[in-house]
C-alpha cells in the first residue's frame, strides 16, 4: 500500500543520508521524497512516498525513522485531510500546427508555459500525483522531450474530520 | 590604551588549548578511565595530548583487538567503552567490532581521526568516509565541524551510547579541528539537548496492570530474559518476581546470566541449541512475556511455529523491537528495571503453576543436555567447559567468539553472577572473545576471566597476546582445539551430505610454542586426565595462561533447531 509519510529533521549534515540508508538497509521502497526547511530555523521536513506490504512493516517503519537520534517527528498522514502537491516540469514537442490543440487540452489542468522554442514547449504543472499523471498521459501523445517531478511535498489540514484512524506509536 | 588591548591578547592566547586537549578534558568530564586504541597520523595530536595526560591508554595490536576489548570491557564494566584509532585503515579496521557492539546494544564511543577538513572528498591518503560507512551499524554519528563543538559532542555521544537502548557513537575529527586551537571562553558547558532523542524509561501503568492481569490469570506463564535485563541491571528484580509467582524463566544467549543458571526456576537458554525443556516451554505456555530480548531470529527459529498459544507481553526500551517479529498483544516500551519494580509494586493474584513446574520439571529431568562421552574418543568439548564450570564454581567471567564452542559454553557454563558473560551474538563475531576477555580482565583486575575460543576464532584475532605479554593480564584463554570449523563443518555434515568444503584445518601453529613466543605459559592437553591437572594449575596462576585443549573433532552441538524449523522440531534431543 501506498503511504504518505512526513518527518521533521534536524537540519544538519548527513541527515538525509542517514534516513534514506535506514530505508535502503530495511528494504522499503522510495516512491519519492522531498525535503526542504520549514519556518523553524535549522528544522526541514522530509515527505516521502512509500509502498509497503503490509501495516506491520509501516509501523516498523515509522518507528525506525522515529529512533533516529535528528529526527523530531514523524507521521503517516496517508488517511487525514491534507494539501498535498507535487510539480512537474514537461518538454512536449508541439510543432506549431498541434500547438493550440495543446493548449487547449493543458488549459483545465492549469499548467503553464515557462519555456518554448521553435517546436519544444514546456509546461510547469502542479498538483496532487494523480492529476501529474494524468497530465503527463495527456501529453504522451504528442510526445515527450524532457520530463522532472519533485515529489510529493504535503501537510495535514487544519481542520480534521472528528474521528481519523492513525496506527499507533508506541 | 594601547598597552591594555596588548594584556588582554596575552590573556587570551594563554586560555587557548588545541581540540585534541579539548576533547581529553571532554573525556575526563566523563569519567574515562581507560581508552582502547591505536595510533596513526590523523589521531596524532590526540594522542600527543594523551601523553601529558593521566587517561590510561591500551594500545591493542590490531584496532579489531581494540575495539572488541573496548566491548568486553564495556558489557562487564556497565561503562561506556572508548575507542580511539586513526582515519582510513584504523577506522575502516574498526568496522567489524562498531557492527557487533550495535547488534548486541553494547555502549561505545568511538573517536576515528579524518584527514583535514580541507582536503576531505579529494581522496586524500589515508581517507575514509567513515562517517558514510558506519552510518547505517551506529546508533549515531558525528564528524566535527568546529573546534568549539567537540565538548558538546562528547557529551551528546556519551549521553546516546549510553543511554536508552545502549549502541556504539562513532566521532570522526578531521585532524584540523584536533590541532586547531580555541578560546576558552569560546567554548560554552551545555547540557545535552536533543530533543528527537528522549527514550521512554517509565512504563505506562494500564499496560502494566493488564500484564499483572495476564499473568495472574495464566496456567502456564513463562518468562524469556534477555540483555536488557542485564543492561538495566534488574536481574534482583526478576529473581523477585519470578519467585513470588512462581514462574519459570528462560534466557535468551545474550540473556545469560539474568538469573542464576543453577536456579530452581530456569529452565536453561533457549533458541537454536536450547534446552528442549525452554524449546518445549516456549511452544506451550500460555503467556509469554519477553522482558529486553528482540526476538531474534536464532531464539524465534520458524515464527510461525513460534509460541503459537501464547499471549505475548513484550517489554523493551527500544519500541521498534516491539512487534518486529513476534505479534504483540501487551507491548510495554520501558527500561526493564522500571517495568520489573511496577510490576512488583501492586501484589496481584499468584497464578496457579503448579502442574506447570512440575511438567517443566519432569522435562528437565527426562530430557537434559547430553553427550557421549568416551575415552577412546579423548575430551569432548562438553566435558572440557563441564571441568572448567566446576573448577571456577560458575563464578568466573567467561567470553567466547561464535560456534560451535559458543554454544557449548552457553550450555555448559551455569552462570551464577550478571554481567559475568561475554559473547557475539547478533553479529556472531569469529575473533571476539580473546580480545574482548583482556576488556573484561581490566574491568574487573580481581575477577577470573576465562576466554574460550575456538582454534580457527583465535587465529583472528591472536595478536593481542601481546597484550596479555605486555600488562601480565592473568586471562586463561582455552582453544577448544577440534582443528576445524566446528559449526560451519556441522552444518555440512547435517545440510550438505558431509562435504566438508574448506572447514576442516589440519595445518596449525603450534599453540604452545605461539604462547612461548609471547612469554605466555602455554599447555597442550589430550585427555580428561592431563586437562585436570593444567586446568587446576592454571586457574591458581595469576599469570596469564594459554591451553591447548584438543577436543574430538566431530562433535555436534545438539539439541538442535534446523534453520526454518520450528522450536517444536528439535533433533539431538536425549531419550527422544
Amino acid at each position: 500500500m501506498k503511504r504518505i509519510i512526513t518527518a521533521t529533521v534536524i537540519n544538519q549534515s548527513g541527515v538525509l543520508n542517514r534516513v534514506t540508508g535506514l530505508l535502503m538497509k530495511r528494504q522499503f521502497n522510495i516512491e519519492s521524497i522531498s525535503v526542504g526547511h520549514t519556518e523553524q530555523p535549522g528544522m526541514s521536513k522530509m515527505t516521502f512516498v512509500v509502498n509497503v506490504e503490509d501495516e506491520g512493516k509501516l509501523e516498523q517503519l515509522l518507528k525506525q525513522l522515529q529512533k533516529q537520534i535528528d529526527v523530531i517527528k514523524v507521521n503517516d498522514i496517508t488517511d487525514k485531510a491534507m494539501v498535498m502537491r507535487e510539480l512537474a516540469l514537461v518538454k512536449v514537442v508541439s510543432s506549431p500546427s498541434v500547438r493550440n490543440e495543446i493548449y487547449s487540452m493543458v488549459e483545465p489542468f492549469r499548467a503553464t508555459v515557462v519555456d518554448m522554442s521553435k517546436n519544444v514547449t514546456t509546461f510547469q504543472v502542479t498538483g496532487d500525483p494523480e492529476k501529474i499523471e494524468a497530465f503527463i498521459d495527456l501529453m504522451k501523445p504528442y510526445g515527450i522531450k524532457e520530463l522532472t517531478r519533485t515529489g510529493v511535498s504535503a501537510f495535514v489540514r487544519e481542520t480534521q474530520k472528528a474521528y481519523t484512524p492513525q496506527l499507533s506509536i508506541l | 590604551m594601547g598597552t591594555n588591548v596588548k594584556t588582554r591578547e596575552v590573556a587570551k592566547q594563554e586560555m587557548k588549548g588545541s581540540g585534541a586537549d579539548l576533547l581529553i578534558q571532554s573525556l575526563q568530564k566523563q569519567g574515562v578511565e581507560i581508552i582502547f586504541g591505536y595510533p596513526g597520523g590523523a589521531v596524532l595530536p590526540i594522542y600527543d595530548a594523551l601523553y601529558k595526560n593521566p587517561i590510561r591508554h591500551v594500545l591493542a595490536r590490531h584496532e579489531q583487538g581494540a575495539i572488541h576489548a573496548a566491548e568486553g570491557y564495556a558489557r562487564v564494566s556497565g561503562k561506556t567503552g572508548v575507542v580511539i584509532a586513526t582515519s582510513g585503515p584504523g577506522a575502516t579496521n574498526l568496522v567489524t567490532g562498531i557492527a557487533d557492539a550495535m547488534l548486541d546494544s553494547i555502549p561505545l564511543v568511538v573517536f576515528t581521526g579524518q584527514v583535514a577538513s580541507s582536503v576531505i572528498g579529494t581522496d586524500a591518503f589515508q581517507e575514509a568516509d567513515i562517517v558514510g560507512i558506519t552510518q547505517p551499524i551506529t546508533k549515531h554519528n558525528y564528524q566535527v565541524k568546529n573546534v568549539e563543538d567537540l565538548p558538546r559532542i562528547v557529551k551528546e555521544a556519551f549521553y546516546i551510547a549510553s543511554t536508552g537502548r545502549p549502541g556504539p557513537v562513532v566521532v570522526d575529527i578531521p585532524k584540523d579541528i584536533s590541532t586547531g586551537l580555541f578560546f576558552a571562553d569560546e567554548v560554552e558547558d551545555t547540557d545535552v539537548h536533543l530533543p528527537g532523542y528522549q527514550p521512554t524509561t517509565s512504563p505506562n501503568y494500564l499496560q502494566i496492570q493488564k500484564a499483572l492481569q495476564a499473568l495472574s490469570r495464566a496456567k502456564k506463564p513463562l518468562i524469556l530474559a534477555g540483555a536488557g535485563v542485564l543492561t538495566a541491571k534488574a536481574t534482583e528484580e526478576l529473581k523477585q518476581l519470578v519467585e513470588r509467582y512462581r514462574i519459570p524463566v528462560t534466557n535468551t544467549l545474550l540473556g545469560l546470566g539474568s538469573i542464576p543458571g543453577n536456579h530452581e526456576l530456569f529452565l536453561g537458554m533457549a533458541g537454536m541449541h536450547g534446552t528442549y525443556t525452554a524449546n518445549t516451554a516456549i511452544c506451550e505456555c500460555d503467556v509469554l512475556m519477553n522482558i529486553g530480548a528482540r526476538f531474534d531470529d536464532r531464539l524465534t527459529g520458524n515464527l510461525a511455529h513460534f509460541a503459537p498459544n501464547a499471549k505475548v507481553i513484550h517489554i523493551d526500551i527500544d519500541p521498534a523491537e516491539i512487534g518486529k517479529n513476534v505479534p504483540t498483544a501487551i507491548p510495554i516500551v520501558a527500561d526493564a528495571k522500571e517495568a520489573l519494580l511496577e510490576l512488583l509494586k501492586e501484589p496481584f493474584e499468584k497464578p496457579d503453576t503448579v502442574e506447570w513446574l512440575e511438567k517443566l520439571a519432569t522435562n528437565k529431568k527426562e530430557y537434559p543436555l547430553h553427550y557421549q562421552a568416551d575415552e577412546q574418543r579423548g575430551i569432548l568439548p562438553q566435558q572440557a567447559i563441564e571441568l572448567i564450570h566446576r573448577l571456577t564454581g560458575g563464578d568466573a567471567v567467561v567470553t567466547t567468539d561464535v560456534g560451535q564452542h559458543q554454544m557449548w559454553t552457553a550450555q555448559y557454563y551455569a552462570l551464577n553472577h550478571p554481567d559475568n558473560w561475554v559473547t557475539s551474538g547478533g553479529l556472531g563475531t569469529m575473533g571476539f572473545g580473546f580480545p574482548a576477555a583482556i576488556g573484561a580482565q581490566l574491568a574487573k583486575p580481581n575477577a577470573k576471566v576465562i576466554s574460550v575460543v575456538g582454534d580457527a576464532g583465535f587465529q583472528m584475532t591472536l595478536q593481542e597476546l601481546s597484550l596479555l605479554q605486555e600488562l601480565r593480564l592473568p586471562v586463561k584463554v582455552v582453544i577448544l582445539n577440534n582443528q576445524s570449523l566446528g559449526m560451519v563443518r556441522q552444518w555440512q555434515e547435517t545440510f550438505y551430505e558431509q562435504r566438508y568444503s574448506q572447514s576442516l584445518i589440519h595445518v596449525q601453529p603450534d599453540f604452545v610454542k605461539l604462547a612461548q613466543a609471547y612469554d605466555i605459559e602455554g599447555y597442550k592437553v589430550e585427555t580428561m586426565e592431563e586437562a585436570e591437572e593444567v586446568f587446576a594449575k592454571a586457574l591458581l596462576s595469576n599469570e596469564p595462561v594459554l591451553i591447548d585443549c584438543r577436543v574430538t573433532q566431530m562433535e555436534n552441538v545438539y539439541p538442535m533447531v534446523a534453520p526454518g524449523k520450528g522450536l517444536n522440531e528439535m533433533i539431538g534431543v536425549k531419550g527422544k
